[in-house]
């Protein structure tokens, strides 16, 4: 039996298969998403070179000593040490205090709470809360840190202390991390966990071999964006007290230190633009680099501690 | 390691058989005579509910010790269900209640001071899809004795459960890669393995070879009839030929639509010797299911 490929047919499938029509809207659509992300990163690049052009004077002739010198009423020897200094403890208190909390109160709504009611009016107000306006939790941390906890937050700074600032940081950034946490643990397949059940785990076994372990990414992720937003964070530290000048800080023990004034880094670049004449211009846009890059620092961190769990197992 | 003395699990199983369906523990083919028949799982008239729903209706059916009880039907007659009640895996499902006993060699699997975990711990599971820890071989087979407080040789304990698994030979070279790096088949035996590990007494697979081509198939199947010297195998399968080439006996369940709410609710046709359901069932649903002609 003779296999031929007819010749009278090939022609026209060939035709069909090779498709004449230009795929126009899809066309248009790539272009249209190539320049929206062009236009976001266009914004992004003049607000840099902008500011990088103002700050140069600065950066240039002074260098490294702006960054090490304190703060100064005097334009020309003024510097953002202290600022730096505040803005990293502040970051730390959020890292100590908000990613525990907030990791533990996810474990247990995602795992552990049940699906009542009550849970879900909670986990949808968590949900509001994490879109509150940061100055709303400046006014909280004025009534409850500053003045209520007066006495534990900072008795001799009327309670404008780090510890005030700290903790006003950290309840602000605690419901992201809540549900970036959530959203790490709900990713997590049912297969996994049914096989660790499977196998006779408890469920503490099964969220701590397995359950973490595979979200950990998700809530590394979470813990960047809660640390980038407090290091940058500025309103509510105005309402909390931040100190906006020349820092006073005499040498004494840590917690004395901690219960005493601070600064930060936002809150001196506030208080630098509103003063007038070009050095302090410069200087203000000489501090917005540095704050960029101490958050860019702060993510650069995470993001290696998390491809380092990711990969551990 | 977990199992108590055999005696007293003797003891109880003998007291429970009093309370069994005799007619449907017929003589093994082999002539193995009915005095030596042991249940381990004794199903009495159980059913059991999502929330309001029943999805599955007054099952009442022994499974019995050593041998391989196949558990088939149409989808949604509730063999899953049934399945996931044996280990009390359906626990992690909100709103699931079961009703009925549930008897594990006498001892009520729902009595409030039965502990799932030591449940789950005696009674291993393989599931529908091959689902290793992402994590090396090695910790997969681990796991489960650590977790159960073994202190024995752990890398002994790894090679006997991969060894009985049929699958030492594969691995043996790489315990420290991950077990998502293998085969669909391989990734299956190694959930046998980590099944197998913590020295259960029945193993429950859910459609273990749903998701494997026919070579993984068979020798999941060749495992099976190893196994089952030393463990109770109680399997759920779409596939009649698999029922009828592993098990010793097959429960057929089917699925009955409500007439006024439309809900469907599995229960429970026909229980035998897998040879009788096949070739011989009592009933006309068993044998319209098997012959390819409902389901």
């Amino acid at each position: 039996m003779a296999v031929v490929t007819s010749g009278d047919v090939r022609g026209p499938i060939e035709l069909g298969l090779r498709g004449q029509k230009r795929d126009v809207r899809g066309l248009m659509l790539r272009f249209g998403l190539l320049g929206t992300l062009l236009l976001a990163l266009a914004v992004l690049l003049t607000l840099l070179a902008t500011t990088l052009v103002e700050a140069w004077p600065v950066l240039s002739e002074r260098g490294l000593d702006f960054v090490m010198e304190n703060t100064s009423s005097l334009a020309s020897r003024t510097g953002v040490r202290q600022g730096l200094v505040g803005s990293l403890v502040l970051t730390g208190f959020v890292a100590v205090i908000a990613l525990p909390i907030g990791v533990a109160a996810a474990i247990y709504l995602q795992e552990y709470a049940r699906d009542t009611r009550l849970n879900r009016i909670l986990i949808s107000n968590i949900r509001n809360l994490a879109g509150v306006p940061s100055v709303v939790y400046g006014i909280l941390g004025l009534v409850v840190f500053v003045k209520a906890l007066r006495s534990v937050t900072g008795p001799d700074s009327y309670g404008r202390s780090y510890f005030s600032g700290g903790l006003t940081l950290a309840v602000l950034v605690m419901p992201i991390v809540i549900l970036i946490t959530m959203e790490a643990l709900r990713a997590v397949p049912k297969s996994i966990r049914e096989g660790a059940y499977g196998v006779g785990a408890t469920r503490w076994e099964v969220v701590r071999s397995h359950v973490l372990p595979y979200a950990a990414p998700g809530v590394f992720t979470g813990a960047i964006l809660a640390l980038a937003r407090a290091f940058g964070e500025t309103a509510p530290l105005l309402l909390v007290g931040a100190v906006t000048g020349y820092l006073n800080t005499p040498g004494r023990d840590l917690l004395e230190m901690l219960r005493g004034p601070y600064t930060a880094l936002p809150t001196q670049v506030y208080a630098w633009a509103k003063l007038p004449g070009e050095d302090w211009q410069a200087n203000t846009a000489a501090a917005i680099i540095v704050l960029l890059v101490g958050i860019l620092a702060v993510n650069f961190i995470a993001i290696l501690l998390r491809n380092r769990y990711a990969r551990k197992w | 390691m977990h199992v108590e003395g055999s005696s007293a699990v003797a003891a109880t199983s003998d007291e429970s058989k009093g309370m069994l369906r005799l007619d449907v523990l017929k003589d093994r083919p082999d002539g193995t005579p009915e005095g030596i028949l042991e249940t381990v799982f004794d199903i009495q008239d159980v059913s059991v509910y999502y929330g309001d729903f029943r999805a599955v209706r007054n099952v009442t059916l022994p499974i019995l010790r050593n041998q391989i009880t196949a558990l088939i039907g149409p989808s949604g007659c509730g063999k899953t269900t049934l399945l996931r009640c044996l280990n009390r895996m359906n626990d992690l499902i909100e709103g699931v209640r079961v009703e009925g006993k549930l008897l594990y060699h006498g001892v009520d699997l729902y009595d409030p001071q039965v502990d799932p975990v030591e449940v789950r711990r005696r009674i291993g599971m393989v599931f529908q899809k091959p689902n290793p820890f992402p994590k090396s071989i090695f910790d997969n087979i681990a796991f489960g004795p650590k977790i159960a407080g073994f202190r024995g040789n752990m890398a002994d304990l790894v090679e006997e459960s991969l060894t009985r698994a049929a699958l030492w030979d594969e691995v043996k070279d790489k315990l420290k890669e991950s077990g998502l790096a293998l085969s669909g088949g391989q990734q299956q035996r190694l959930c046998i393995a980590r099944a197998i590990a913590t020295r259960p007494d029945v193993i429950l697979m859910d459609e273990p070879c749903s998701s494997l081509d026919p070579i993984a198939t068979q020798r999941i199947e060749d495992l099976m009839h190893d196994l089952v010297s030393d463990y109770s195998i109680v399997i759920v399968t779409h596939n009649m030929q698999q029922a009828a080439r592993v098990s010793d006996r097959t429960a057929f369940l089917t699925v009955e639509v409500h007439e006024e709410t439309g809900h469907r609710t599995g229960t429970l046709v026909e229980y035998d010797l897998t040879e009788t359901i096949f070739t011989n069932p009592s009933h006309k649903r068993t044998e319209d299911y098997v012959t390819g002609r409902f389901g």
